[in-house]
């Protein structure tokens, strides 16, 4: 790969090397992606809602500045502290400098893919302060020392003996236990303990009303609502595009998130915050972190009315048979190949070509982003900008070539044929990267143009 | 440039042309019977729901069920079977409460979520923090899809606000559904005329 660093095609080599895993993987994600279906089908109005969900927020990117102020002017009329945050280092420097004025070195923190993206635990850990996930997939992941896999089953690539051998190690459960109520119900007593004894939390936020300055996190676990309602301080971190125009608005986007996530009707706990309970503070970091950079490509600018609902990595094919990992972004799948390259190009100039671009994703989008155009328009960019791979870049010039002259298309697969005929080892050899991971289709004998052109006379 | 200018200039320089709001979305395929619709929901997604005539009853099935426990209520009317004088404690002293009973504004029919606001938890943590959560919400106050609950919610004021549906739960470890993550590991709904 260019960068010489990370490659999404080596990493899930690694992922690969346990076939009987990635079937597993595979399986597990598309049961939840079946669950989707069924509770997408539940609702006839469907595709309405997601024709309105697409609208409303079309309309937030192209007002987004007026929403930004009016937000955070309700906010602080409702007694809540915002701050603004340029980038990732920005955004951790101000949550240190809140939990430094509370003298607080241990903190809770409920799921997060903005302080993912931000590393924020890796900043605090450098810092002194003790980070403690309390989504019971992000604890899981913190302990084995791994980033979250996917955004919304964070250990979803775990196996429950796994988990067990991590909690035998970290939380004193007996050894070879892996019974999922069990090391849950031991999860709970750590957790609760947890919270009992911390004085600050950080929370994510789903959605965030311009209109009232109240802001959404929704969670099943009640995770969130457990640390912030503890808590003598509660940090909301969010970038700017989460922000939506009004207070019913959310009736569009609740009725889509979690049944576009796992097929639930609606998490446990969808919370409304407007004002910070008597004697505590409530801060809000509004994070830009190459948000507005995205927004300046027209191309691209769609994949910032993502609400993560995480169908899009659930329905992919090479996301379900490479593993969130191999993707080397906090936001993986197919939305994240979109909105990593934005932040950095080269270092993830991979990423938009980890698809079938079978279009998928974008079927599924509760949000309707054209995911799968994106991806391809990436791969352009990326070419363009000399940031391919160079063998992917070869493929791609053989393919404009061919494709932008009919008389060498018409031709290409003449020649095609005439070699995987005469000289199969020219195409099934080890150079040719689709081949070592699949078969070589069966060649037909003629064209589908010297077919069509026998057959058209028989009309 | 502060963040805060530098942000908003960005933006305003790269946000597209202004694109309408689409007009509100109403409910369209109301349940023929929302309270049973909302039964269903709530009992696939772990919850409990209990048909009640009145206060007493649930007084009784309240001593039936948790009976010795550490109850609290924010229903004056249950002032038999619950603790007094709880609401001004510390939070984090409510992590023993077996039972906490409180009202709901209203539930959704296509969600089983109820929607409840501080006011109504006397403390925000009560809801979350209790081993076992019972809401008490009347026939009445079921609406069919969430439209209808924002049109209901409307610009009501408050300082905190929740749409709870269910008992506290996960999937995290290999997809099993499992009860009680962190909050309540059940949740009762009494459905009163
Ligand atoms: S891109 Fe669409 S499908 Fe993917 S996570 Fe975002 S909202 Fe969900």
């Amino acid at each position: 790969m260019s960068s010489g660093t990370k490659d999404h095609a080596a990493l899930s080599d690694i992922f690969n090397k346990d076939e009987a895993r990635v079937d597993w993987h595979d399986e597990t994600l598309w049961f939840v992606r079946a669950k989707r279906d069924k509770a997408a089908h539940n609702i006839p109005e469907w595709e309405s809602l997601r024709e309105a969900a697409s609208q409303i927020k079309n309309n937030v990117l192209s007002n987004l500045h007026n929403y930004l102020i009016e937000f955070e002017e309700q906010a602080q009329k409702n007694g809540v502290t915002v701050h603004w945050a340029a980038d990732a280092a920005e955004h951790n420097q101000i949550v240190h400098s809140i939990l430094k004025e509370h003298g607080v070195n241990r903190l809770i923190k409920s799921k997060s893919m903005l302080t993912e993206e931000c590393h924020l635990n890796e900043y605090l850990k450098q810092n002194e302060i003790e980070v403690i996930d309390t989504d019971l997939g992000e604890r899981i992941v913190q302990l084995a020392q791994e980033p979250p896999s996917h955004i919304v089953l964070p250990c979803i690539h775990k196996k429950k003996e796994e988990i067990g051998e991590l909690f035998h190690e970290h939380l004193g459960t007996p050894e070879g236990m892996a019974d999922p109520v069990f090391l849950t119900a031991a999860a709970r007593e750590h957790l609760r303990e947890t919270f009992l004894t911390r004085k600050a939390a950080i929370t994510g936020v789903n959605f965030a009303v311009a209109e009232t300055g109240e802001f959404v996190v929704c969670t099943n676990e009640g995770n969130a609502d457990m640390g912030a309602h503890l808590a003598d301080v509660h940090i909301a971190c969010m970038g700017i595009e989460k922000i939506i125009p009004k207070r019913k608005n959310l009736g569009v986007f609740l009725r889509l998130l979690t049944r576009s996530a796992t097929g639930q009707p609606i998490t446990t706990y969808s919370s409304h915050f407007k004002k910070p309970r008597p004697g505590q503070q409530m801060h809000l970091v509004l994070v830009d972190n190459g948000r507005t950079t995205q927004l300046s490509r027209p191309d691209f600018r769609n994949s910032l009315k993502c609400i993560r609902c995480a169908a899009c990595m659930n329905t992919c094919p090479v996301y379900r048979r490479s593993g969130g990992h191999s993707y080397h972004t906090a936001v993986a799948g197919p939305i994240g190949s979109i909105l990593a390259p934005n932040l950095d190009m080269k270092e993830y100039s991979d990423l938009p070509f980890a698809s079938t671009l079978c279009g998928s994703c974008s079927n599924v989008c509760p949000v309707k982003i054209n995911i799968h155009e994106q991806l391809y328009k990436w791969r352009q960019v990326i070419v363009k900008e000399g940031y391919a791979d160079p063998t992917k870049k070869l493929a791609m010039k053989a393919m404009e070539f061919t494709l932008s002259s009919p008389f060498v298309y018409k031709n290409a697969g003449k020649v095609g044929r005439w070699f995987m005929k005469h000289a199969p080892f020219t195409v099934n050899n080890k150079l040719n990267l689709w081949y070592q991971h699949r078969e070589m289709p069966e060649v037909p004998k003629e064209s589908f143009e010297e077919w069509y052109k026998k057959n058209k006379k028989n009309d | 440039m502060t963040s805060r200018a530098q942000i908003l200039a960005k933006v305003l320089k790269n946000q597209p042309d202004t694109r309408p709001l689409p007009a509100d979305l109403l409910t369209v395929f109301p349940a023929a019977d929302p309270v049973q619709a909302f039964a269903t929901v709530l009992t696939t997604i772990g919850g409990n729901f209990v048909e009640v005539s009145d206060y007493q009853a649930i007084q009784k099935y309240v001593l039936e069920h948790f009976g010795g426990q550490r109850i609290v209520s924010t229903l004056p009317e249950l002032v038999a079977v619950s603790e007094q004088g709880w609401e001004h404690q510390d939070p984090h002293s409510y992590a023993n409460v077996d039972l906490a009973v409180i009202s709901a504004h209203f539930g959704v029919a296509e969600n089983a979520a109820l929607w409840i606001t501080e006011d109504l938890m006397h403390q925000r943590a009560v809801p979350f923090i209790c081993q076992q959560l019972a809401v008490v919400l009347s026939k009445k106050e079921i609406v069919q899809t969430m439209h209808d609950a924002y049109l209901k919610i409307g610009t009501a004021d408050y300082g905190f606000g929740s749409f709870i549906a269910g008992p506290s739960k996960t999937a995290d470890i290999e997809q099993s559904l499992v009860l009680g993550a962190h909050g309540p590991k059940g949740m009762t709904v009494f459905v009163m005329d």
